[in-house]
C-alpha cells in the first residue's frame, strides 16, 4: 500500500506546484494590465485638461485678433472632435489635428504683439504646451506599459492561459511623432 | 554589493580599533550605535537638511507653471508620483534630487539652470534627478554619507584615546593592533571617502542613461551638461557635504590627478560622450 501513497503524495506536491505558478502568473498578468489601464487614465486627464483649456485660450485670442476666426473656428472643431472620439486609434488621430490647429493659432498670436504680452494668454500658453508635454511623456508610458503588457500575455507559457483567463493584448497610442524641436514660425 | 563592503570596512575597522585600545567592544558597539543612530535621523531628516541647507524654497504652480508642468510631465513619464519641487536663487545653473523614496522625494532646481536651460535641457536635468529617486541613489547617497561620517567618527576617537590615554595592556591591549589601528585611524576616513565618492560616480551613469531612456532625447541633457560645464559662475550655497548631490560638481575645483579619486562626478566629457553615443 506504501506505493499509493508515495504517488498520492507526488500528485498533490505537484498540484500544489503548479497551482502556485498559475497563481503568480495570473497575478503578474493583473498588474502589468492595470498598469496599462492607470496609464491610460494619465492620459485621459491630461487631454481633459486640455480641452478644458482652450475655450479660454479661444476667447482671449478672439478679443485681440478678430480677423483670425478661421483659424480659431478649426481650433474649436478640432477639440470637438477629440472631445467625441472613442477608442484608442481614433483619438489618437483627433489628438493629432488638435495639436497642429493649435500651433497654427500660436503661430498666428506671433502677429499681435499685444496679444503676446496680455499676462492671461502668456500663462494659457504655457499651460497648453505643458499639457502638450505631459500628453507625449504619458502617451510613451502608456506605450511602454502597453509593450510590457502585451509582451507579459503573449510570450510563454503565460500565452496559453492568457485567452482562457480573458487577457487581451492592449492597443498602442499611436500618434505622428512630432519633432522634438521647438516650433519654428515662419512668416 | 559596495554597500555591504563598505558595512564590513566598518565593522572591520571599530574591531581592530577594539583589539588595540583594549576596550573590549566598545568602540564597535559605539561605531554600531552611531551608524544606526545617523542612519536613522537621516532616513527621517535628511532630505529637509539638506534642502535648507542649500536655502531651498518651495515653488508655488501659480507663479512657476513652467517649472512645475516640467516637473510633472517628466514624473508622468517615469510613473513616478510627483515629487516636491524647491528652487535655490542662485545664478549658477545646477540641481539635486533629495528624499528616502519615490513618495517622499524632492527636486531642487537653481534659478540660474532654470533660465539658462531650453526646455529640452531642463527635460533632460530633471530626468536624471528623476532616475536618481527611481534608482533609489538618493537613499544610497545618504547611507554611504553616514558610513564615511561613522569612519571619520570612530577613527578620531581613537587617535585621540591613543594619544591620551596610550595603551591598556593590563585590560588586554596589544601593541601590534595599536601600530595597525594608528596607521588604519589616518587612513581610513580617506578610505571611506574614497569609497563613498566611487559609488557616487557610479550611479551618475546610470541616472544619465535613465535619463535618455525617459526622455527618449539624450541631446537634451548632453546639451545641459555642456553649458553647466562651460558656465564658471559658482554655487554659493554648495558646500563639501553636499556636492556630491548635484547634477555635476557644484564646486568645479577638482579634477586631475589624485584628486580624481575624490570626485564625486565621472568626468563630464565622458558623460557627455557616452550620452552622445546612444
Amino acid at each position: 500500500m506504501e506505493w499509493v501513497a508515495i504517488i498520492a503524495l507526488c500528485c498533490g506536491g505537484g498540484f500544489v506546484v503548479v497551482a502556485v505558478f498559475l497563481i503568480a502568473l495570473y497575478n503578474r498578468l493583473v498588474v502589468l494590465r492595470n498598469r496599462v489601464k492607470n496609464a491610460w487614465s494619465q492620459i485621459d486627464v491630461q487631454l481633459r485638461r486640455r480641452y478644458d483649456l482652450i475655450p479660454n485660450l479661444v476667447e482671449t485670442v478672439k478679443g485681440y485678433a478678430k480677423h483670425e476666426s478661421a483659424t480659431l473656428e478649426a481650433v474649436i472643431k478640432a477639440r470637438q472632435v477629440a472631445v467625441d472620439a472613442t477608442g484608442v486609434a481614433a483619438q489618437g488621430a483627433a489628438e493629432n489635428m488638435l495639436t497642429s490647429t493649435l500651433r497654427s493659432l500660436f503661430a498666428v498670436a506671433e502677429a499681435y504683439p499685444e496679444l503676446k504680452a496680455n499676462q492671461n494668454f502668456m500663462m494659457l500658453q504655457e499651460e497648453l504646451s505643458g499639457t502638450e508635454s505631459k500628453i507625449a511623456y504619458a502617451r510613451q508610458f502608456y506605450n511602454d506599459s502597453v509593450m510590457s503588457y502585451n509582451t507579459g500575455i503573449e510570450s510563454f507559457p503565460a500565452n496559453l492561459v492568457a485567452g482562457i483567463l480573458g487577457f487581451q493584448a492592449a492597443e498602442y497610442f499611436e500618434i505622428e511623432e512630432a519633432a522634438k524641436e521647438p516650433v519654428k514660425v515662419q512668416f | 554589493m559596495l554597500v555591504t563592503g563598505f558595512v564590513l570596512f566598518v565593522l572591520l575597522l571599530s574591531w581592530i580599533f577594539d583589539e588595540a585600545a583594549g576596550t573590549g567592544g566598545l568602540l564597535t558597539f559605539c561605531g554600531f550605535a552611531l551608524a544606526l543612530f545617523g542612519g536613522f535621523t537621516s532616513y527621517w531628516y535628511s532630505d529637509k537638511l539638506v534642502l535648507g541647507m542649500s536655502r531651498a524654497r518651495p515653488v508655488a504652480r501659480e507663479t512657476e507653471p513652467y517649472i512645475v508642468n516640467t516637473v510633472e510631465a517628466l514624473a508622468i513619464a517615469a510613473g513616478l508620483p510627483v515629487p516636491a519641487c524647491y528652487i535655490i536663487e542662485d545664478p549658477a545653473p545646477n540641481a539635486f534630487a533629495t528624499g528616502r523614496d519615490p513618495r517622499h522625494a524632492a527636486i531642487a532646481l537653481t534659478r540660474g539652470l532654470v533660465t539658462k536651460m531650453d526646455r529640452l535641457e531642463l527635460e533632460g536635468v530633471i530626468a536624471h534627478e528623476l532616475a536618481h529617486i527611481q534608482n533609489f541613489d538618493t537613499r544610497l547617497q545618504m547611507l554611504t554619507a553616514v558610513l564615511a561620517g561613522t569612519v571619520a567618527y570612530i577613527s578620531e576617537w581613537f587617535a585621540r584615546s591613543m594619544i591620551w590615554g596610550g595603551i591598556d595592556e593590563d585590560n588586554g591591549g596589544n601593541v601590534v593592533f595599536a601600530v595597525i589601528g594608528l596607521v588604519l585611524a589616518i587612513v581610513a576616513p580617506f578610505a571611506a571617502v574614497v569609497m563613498q565618492m566611487s559609488i557616487s560616480r557610479k550611479r551618475e551613469f546610470l541616472a544619465d542613461a535613465s535619463a535618455a531612456v525617459l526622455t527618449r532625447y539624450p541631446d537634451g541633457l548632453a546639451g545641459a551638461l555642456r553649458k553647466i560645464a562651460a558656465d564658471t559662475t559658482p554655487l554659493r550655497v554648495a558646500n563639501r557635504a553636499t556636492e556630491s548631490l548635484y547634477i555635476f560638481n557644484p564646486l568645479k575645483d577638482r579634477n586631475k590627478g589624485i584628486d580624481g579619486l575624490f570626485n564625486t562626478h565621472p568626468p563630464i566629457e565622458e558623460r557627455i560622450r557616452r550620452l552622445e553615443a546612444m
